[in-house]
């Protein structure tokens, strides 16, 4: 069970508008330095933040190490935002380091989904709407799936399955299987129609070595 | 009504709508990796969840491992051994079959699925990889998913999912000669967009896509990630069902009337179209740090972002071929396959590299990629041109920070993502077939593959 969604998140918007930002850049494979979830905040964009990665020495013009952006929790992106690798770390790197909702022109869909489950709300606007938000003092109203800031009403669509995840905090297995009894009525069924995808049980594995 | 592949597959699967207008759609095989398997089957414990159906779960060690012979728990990459080590332990606490460090099955998780018969027509996998939707060459759904959604699909068999759209890319006539599948995706994605294919599963189609081999047609869904596309797959036809024949998890024949079902209906409606002349498409090479920045070997370096021209240190206007490389790579799950490293061997053989190359490295798909190269006698040819020729695995298709290329090289590379810093801090990526990775590596700079065709 994740924490609800705070309901309204307010923050100032760090603008990192560029498109095709990866998770490779979110957070590097050499980052990942331990088999959980944890201690990835200081990784997190590590190629940007720092000048020299390995001494820590913080890149001055990159927009998190800015003061005013140091406790942002709403990050700006471009287009394709979180491309490339399916890393969940990317997301617990930025939830770990406090963003809580990002918004940009578009996602890249494993990424997508990997917010949702971990109470980051992704949000998709317009290349000028994003733009506009820039460094402003942003307030995601989730219930009603609005963007406010300066004198702006942004509105905004998410999918009422990711709404209602995100809104209560749901964790998705303990949801699915109150579902459990169409999940074996499936799975019988299925068993008779497509036997070869059960025979595996019967194959013995080799791990034989060299 | 007429139905896509994709609508047959998706019924097929759809166990129950939700309560918010998403579905409940029924997983066939996960397979996991040391680098996420561990961290998914540890909370999965944590939580006091098991593995629903272990017998339909694969792991195997292939994203940190060591490609150099001799390896075993220990890598290159710090810390890389608890990775290992708390997988297996996972796995085996789990019952989930395992290719382990030193399997003879060993090797890249979507080079050995195939190989091993673990993907099916028809059949949904996932995997906490993006590059799944390789799998998808043999007419399965299968895309890359993050860790908790592995641990949905093992504690519950299924996937919480919106439907997404429904795409066809329609390549008509054929190749011509020294162009590849991976020249295929290349061209697509630089014609649409790293997004183009967002919101969609998408099938490849048409004459140019039935005419190519199992490994081309993997090479080119392996690149539909790259394309933003939730998955990407080919209908089976009779090239897949004899690859897959027989294969130790597969079924021993395809006859059945079911497997002749796998197709999209004449006249089924796709949700977007796109249509390419493959016989258009020349040798494609990346000249930035996205996929969709990639141009034809003849092409010049257009007008980008002054940001990746900085990194990537190439102006607008500069011409492609002819930039000089430091590194010469042959590996992923995209080319690494025997087919792939036929080609670049057809080229090398009896060849030597530029003596400017630092480093040239071939790493196999899989291990039994590597045996059937060295049966051939590929190894000889590479090592005698002037590679090395390694162990299977992930390699420095990204870099975990174990081994790594010289500060500042610029690599001609087999893989599929160019992105700043995917290689090694610093290091610029182009991406091409092993055949332009090759051609490139003799002549010292990027080169045209059908200049050194014999």
């Amino acid at each position: 069970m994740n924490a609800p969604f705070p309901q309204p998140l307010t923050s100032i918007a760090a603008p990192l508008i560029v498109d095709n930002v990866d998770t490779d850049t979110i957070i590097p494979s050499r980052e990942i330095r331990s088999t959980g979830r944890e201690g990835l905040a200081d990784g997190l964009f590590a190629p940007w933040r720092y000048s020299d990665a390995d001494l820590r020495t913080e890149n001055p013009d990159f927009v998190l190490n800015r003061s005013e952006h140091r406790g942002a929790s709403i990050l700006l992106g471009g287009a394709n935002f979180g491309c490339g690798s399916s890393r969940e770390h990317a997301v617990w790197a930025l939830r770990e380091w406090g963003i809580r909702c990002v918004i940009a022109e578009s996602f890249a869909p494993i990424f997508h989904g990997n917010c949702i489950r971990n109470g980051i709300v992704p949000i998709a606007l317009g290349r000028a709407d994003v733009e506009s938000l820039a460094n402003a003092r942003v307030m995601v109203d989730l219930k009603a799936r609005e963007v406010n800031a300066l004198d702006m009403v942004l509105p905004f669509t998410l999918d009422t399955e990711a709404h209602l995840m995100l809104t209560h905090g749901l964790d998705a297995i303990d949801l699915t299987m109150t579902q459990a009894e169409a999940i074996e009525g499936w799975l019988a069924t299925d068993r008779i129609a497509r036997p070869w995808i059960y025979l595996v049980a019967a194959i013995s594995p080799r791990g034989a070595g060299l | 009504m007429p139905q896509t592949l994709f609508d047959k597959i998706w019924n097929a699967h759809h166990v129950a709508d939700t309560a918010a207008e998403a579905a409940l759609i029924a997983i066939d095989r996960v397979f996991l990796h040391e680098r996420t398997g561990a961290a998914a089957l540890g909370r999965m414990a944590e939580m006091g969840r098991t593995v629903r159906d272990p017998a339909r779960v694969f792991a195997v060690m292939d994203h940190i491992v060591d490609t150099r012979l001799g390896r075993g728990d220990g890598t290159l990459v710090k810390g890389g051994q608890a990775f290992i080590t708390e997988t297996r332990a996972a796995c085996e606490a789990a019952g989930i079959t395992l290719f382990d460090v030193n399997d003879r099955d060993q090797g890249i998780v979507h080079v050995i699925s195939p190989e091993l018969g673990v993907v099916l027509p028809g059949c949904t996998l996932v995997a906490p990889d993006s590059h799944t939707c390789t799998q998808g060459a043999f007419g399965a759904l299968a895309w890359g998913i993050g860790s908790s959604e592995a641990e949905h699909a093992m504690a519950t068999g299924t996937l919480r999912l919106a439907r997404p759209g429904s795409m066809r890319v329609t390549f008509d006539k054929v190749l011509a000669a020294g162009v590849t599948a991976k020249d295929m995706a290349l061209h697509l994605i630089a014609a649409h967009g790293a997004g183009g294919g967002a919101g969609h599963a998408v099938e490849f189609a048409g004459n140019g896509v039935l005419a190519l081999d199992m490994e081309a047609r993997m090479a080119l869904c392996n690149m539909a990630t790259e394309f933003g596309a939730m998955a990407g797959f080919v209908a089976p036809d009779a090239t897949a069902f004899a690859y897959l024949s027989g294969r130790r998890y597969a079924p021993e024949d395809f006859d059945a009337p079911y497997w002749q079902t796998l197709h999209s209906d004449e006249g089924a409606r796709f949700d977007a179209e796109i249509r390419i002349d493959a016989s258009d498409i020349r040798p494609m090479v990346s000249w930035g740090t996205s996929p969709e920045q990639a141009i034809p070997i003849d092409g010049v370096v257009p007008e980008g972002p002054a940001k990746v021209h900085d990194y990537i240190a190439l102006p607008p206007g500069a011409r492609i071929a002819g930039t000089p490389v430091d590194v010469a790579f042959i590996g992923s799950c995209t080319n690494a396959r025997i087919s792939d490293l036929r080609r670049a061997a057809a080229l090398l053989e009896g060849r030597s590299i530029a003596p400017s190359i630092r480093t040239a490295m071939v790493v196999p798909g899989s291990m039994a990629v590597k045996r059937q190269a060295e049966a051939e006698g590929l190894d000889r040819i590479f090592t005698q041109a002037g590679f090395e020729w390694r162990m299977s695995g992930c390699s420095l298709c990204f870099y975990a920070g174990g081994e790594g290329f010289a500060p500042g090289s610029r690599t001609i590379s087999s893989t599929n993502r160019n992105f700043e810093g995917r290689q090694g801090p610093g290091i610029r990526t182009h991406i091409a077939s092993p055949e332009t990775v090759a051609a490139s590596a003799l002549a010292g700079c990027i080169a045209d593959p059908r200049k050194y065709a014999r």
